[in-house]
């Protein structure tokens, strides 16, 4: 025959939009797997969520935002946080201040320069590198790195000579290379997605490639470099293994030495994380309540950054991206 | 003169400055191989190059001893047989990668493919969320929630009793930590395969549709094969992830170098480990001592071996991918 006519009608058969009852149960089990995998995602999301607004809420006091941690035997004699949380905006100052044009400006010289070619791959993979190095690699660095002679005078140095590589600016150091990669992918994601037609008419007028890049490109991509800087400061503020080795372990803010500013620097302290972590069961302080409050606080911060994040990228290209999201590079 | 000082970069000047502060990167990479390398050398000259992996002796015991010697430790003093830990970081990152990747597998599938958009317009930020919660947190939830919770309601008393002899059994141990690195590590493979599904010419799949294939079959047949190196790229990135996490596995892994033996059977699964990173983060006070210090850095050393090794494993994975246009 060479006409070809339909055994059965078109409506039960595959060509229309097939309904999972009629599928086999293998497909069906993966549909019903798959479906399981996504809700039960959110099911853990909310709930951890959940669980921490309430512990907050139950723990949380106004008081222990703003004072200091004090030498405590019970868990209402601690104190507050006041000072992690400014060890937290102290780190992160110091790294961010350090990252930031170190990744933009990489990201501009790979881009826009990037000779010779095999240069710019190596900077690309070293910074690979650097965002697949565990933060506990960067925090044994830091401390072999701070306590040589050269950089004795950045950290806590005993009385009797030895350094102990400990202190704001050891770790803020370390903490820049953790948010050095998030920055530049975003930067150098912003740079590509520019059209060349742009950069050509900059150089019609007469522009040199650096006076472009300072009037054209950096304003084209300040949204990308913002979402990057937002994930930075949540690597940064989310990190605890540089914290715990490289700040010492003292609960308030030790400054160092007499010059105002720098002391601090140079000092000990503690930040929210370390603040989690030593009063966790797995630290020696033991007091549970306080480590929630402390985790809710965390947690505000780290969901308000996600926010700021949604809220930038909507005016960028990768909206919504889940790599995007998390800087992976 | 003016434009000069308006204008005070020439454009080579530039170049060269640029690059000299990218190059700052690299730097500070070698100078990172170095100093941990440098630091690691007596731990690994006096353990006969790579025999401080295998197994030996009790750990715990070595470490007393790197203790006891302080600061002049002599050769005998670093001996370290370090398999417990290398043993349980190759457990708790093998069992959550592959529980990880099935996990993020179908719930790839489900964003991309069958949730509808308001389905889809909850899940993506959760899975953002959960990339995003610090691990100290996740750490914290574990040891006040899970722990007492595995502790008291799925280990047995009889079970504690029959073994009380050699580990106590609190809930600290293997499952409890497999299950918060899952969590940990999932969002990220999450990202990385449904970027690469949705990177797959849809045309492909609707050729699969129009031959007959249902709907979910054609994406597991086809998109899901095509994006397989893809798959892999994300399964690496996720281990690299999982070797180095350290403050998470400290707070909730039981603080005693033993390592779950499988011939203990289903107990095997609540029994405490270490791991490389976590060990470094408990004994991060013994830096005093000479020989435990350069036995950290070696485990750093390990870490950052594996780090790299991994990231060329991405790298390679990848070269194919870029053949196809198909993003990973």
């Amino acid at each position: 025959m060479s006409v070809y006519a339909p055994q059965r009608p078109m409506t039960a058969g595959p060509g229309r939009r097939s309904s999972p009852l009629t599928w086999r149960w293998i497909d069906r089990l993966v549909l019903a797997l798959a479906w399981g995998a996504g809700i039960g995602l959110c099911l853990v999301g909310g709930a951890i969520v959940i669980y921490m607004g309430v512990r907050g809420i139950q723990f949380l006091r106004p008081e222990l935002l703003f004072s200091r941690p004090a030498f405590g035997t019970t868990q209402n004699e601690s104190g507050g946080f006041l000072d992690p949380i400014m060890g937290t905006a102290i780190l992160t100052a110091i790294g961010i201040s350090l990252a930031l044009p170190l990744a933009v400006v990489s990201a501009l010289w790979v881009n826009e320069y990037g000779r010779p070619t095999w240069l710019a791959r190596v900077v690309e993979s070293t910074i690979e590198v650097v965002a697949g190095t565990p933060d506990i690699v960067f925090a044994l660095f830091g401390l072999a790195l701070f306590q040589t002679q050269l950089f004795a005078p950045f950290s806590f140095t005993a009385s009797g000579g030895g350094v102990f590589g400990r202190s704001f600016f050891a770790a803020g150091t370390m903490m820049s290379l953790i948010a050095l990669p998030p920055i530049f992918v975003a930067t150098r994601d912003g740079l590509q997605s520019i059209p060349m037609h742009m950069r050509e008419a900059a150089f019609a007028l007469g522009k040199t490639r650096i006076a472009t890049i300072r009037r054209v490109l950096i304003p084209a991509v300040r949204s990308n470099i913002a979402t990057g800087v937002t994930l930075g400061v949540s690597r940064i503020i989310g990190d605890t293994a540089i914290v715990v080795l490289l700040l010492g372990a003292t609960l308030r803010l030790e400054p160092q030495g007499s010059v105002p500013g720098v002391n601090v620097l140079r000092g000990t302290g503690s930040t929210l994380t370390s603040y989690i972590y030593d009063n966790s069961p797995a630290g020696e302080g033991g007091a549970p309540q306080k480590a929630y409050a402390a985790a809710f606080v965390l947690l505000v911060l780290v969901l308000a950054l996600n926010f700021t994040l949604g809220r930038i990228g909507r005016s960028s290209e990768r909206k919504g991206s889940l790599t995007a999201a998390q800087g992976i590079v | 003169m003016r434009s000069r000082l308006l204008n005070p970069w020439s454009d080579n000047r530039a170049e060269r400055t640029l690059g000299a502060v990218s190059l700052l990167v690299g730097v500070a990479v070698i100078a990172m191989i170095v100093f941990v390398a440098v630091q690691a050398w007596p731990t690994i000259s006096h353990n006969g190059g790579i025999e401080w992996l295998g197994s030996g002796g009790k750990l715990e015991r070595q470490v007393e001893a790197m203790n006891n010697a302080g600061t002049n430790p002599t050769p005998a003093d670093y001996h370290l047989r370090a398999w417990p830990l290398v043993y349980g970081t190759l457990l708790t990152t093998v069992i959550a990668v592959a529980f990880g990747l099935v996990i993020a597998i179908l719930s790839s599938i489900f964003i991309v493919d069958i949730a509808h958009d308001r389905v889809k317009g909850t899940v993506v930020p959760v899975i953002r969320l959960l990339a995003s919660v610090p691990s100290v947190v996740y750490g914290l939830l574990g040891i006040l929630v899970l722990v007492p919770f595995v502790g008291n309601h799925i280990i047995t008393s009889s079970e504690k009793a029959q073994h009380a002899g050699e580990v106590q059994l609190t809930g600290q141990g293997l499952l409890v930590t497999v299950v918060i690195l899952t969590v940990m590590i999932t969002p990220i493979m999450v990202a990385l395969i449904c970027e690469a599904l949705e990177s797959v010419p849809k045309s492909w799949r609707e050729g699969a549709i129009a031959l007959g294939v249902n709907p979910l079959r054609a994406m597991l047949a086809v998109t899901l094969r095509a994006a397989r190196p893809a798959i892999v790229a994300a399964a690496v990135l996720a281990t690299a992830r999982a070797l180095g996490e350290s403050i998470m596995i400290a707070m909730v892994s039981g603080g005693v170098s033993f390592a779950p033996r499988p011939e203990d059977g289903i107990v095997a699964i609540f029994e405490p480990l270490r791991t490389l990173a976590s060990f470094i983060v408990s004994f991060q006070e013994g830096t005093g001592a000479t020989a435990l210090k350069s036995s950290l850095y070696a485990f750093a050393l390990l870490l950052l071996v594996g780090a790299l090794v991994l990231s060329v494993c991405g790298y390679l994975i990848k070269l194919p991918l870029r053949k196809y246009q198909v993003k990973g």
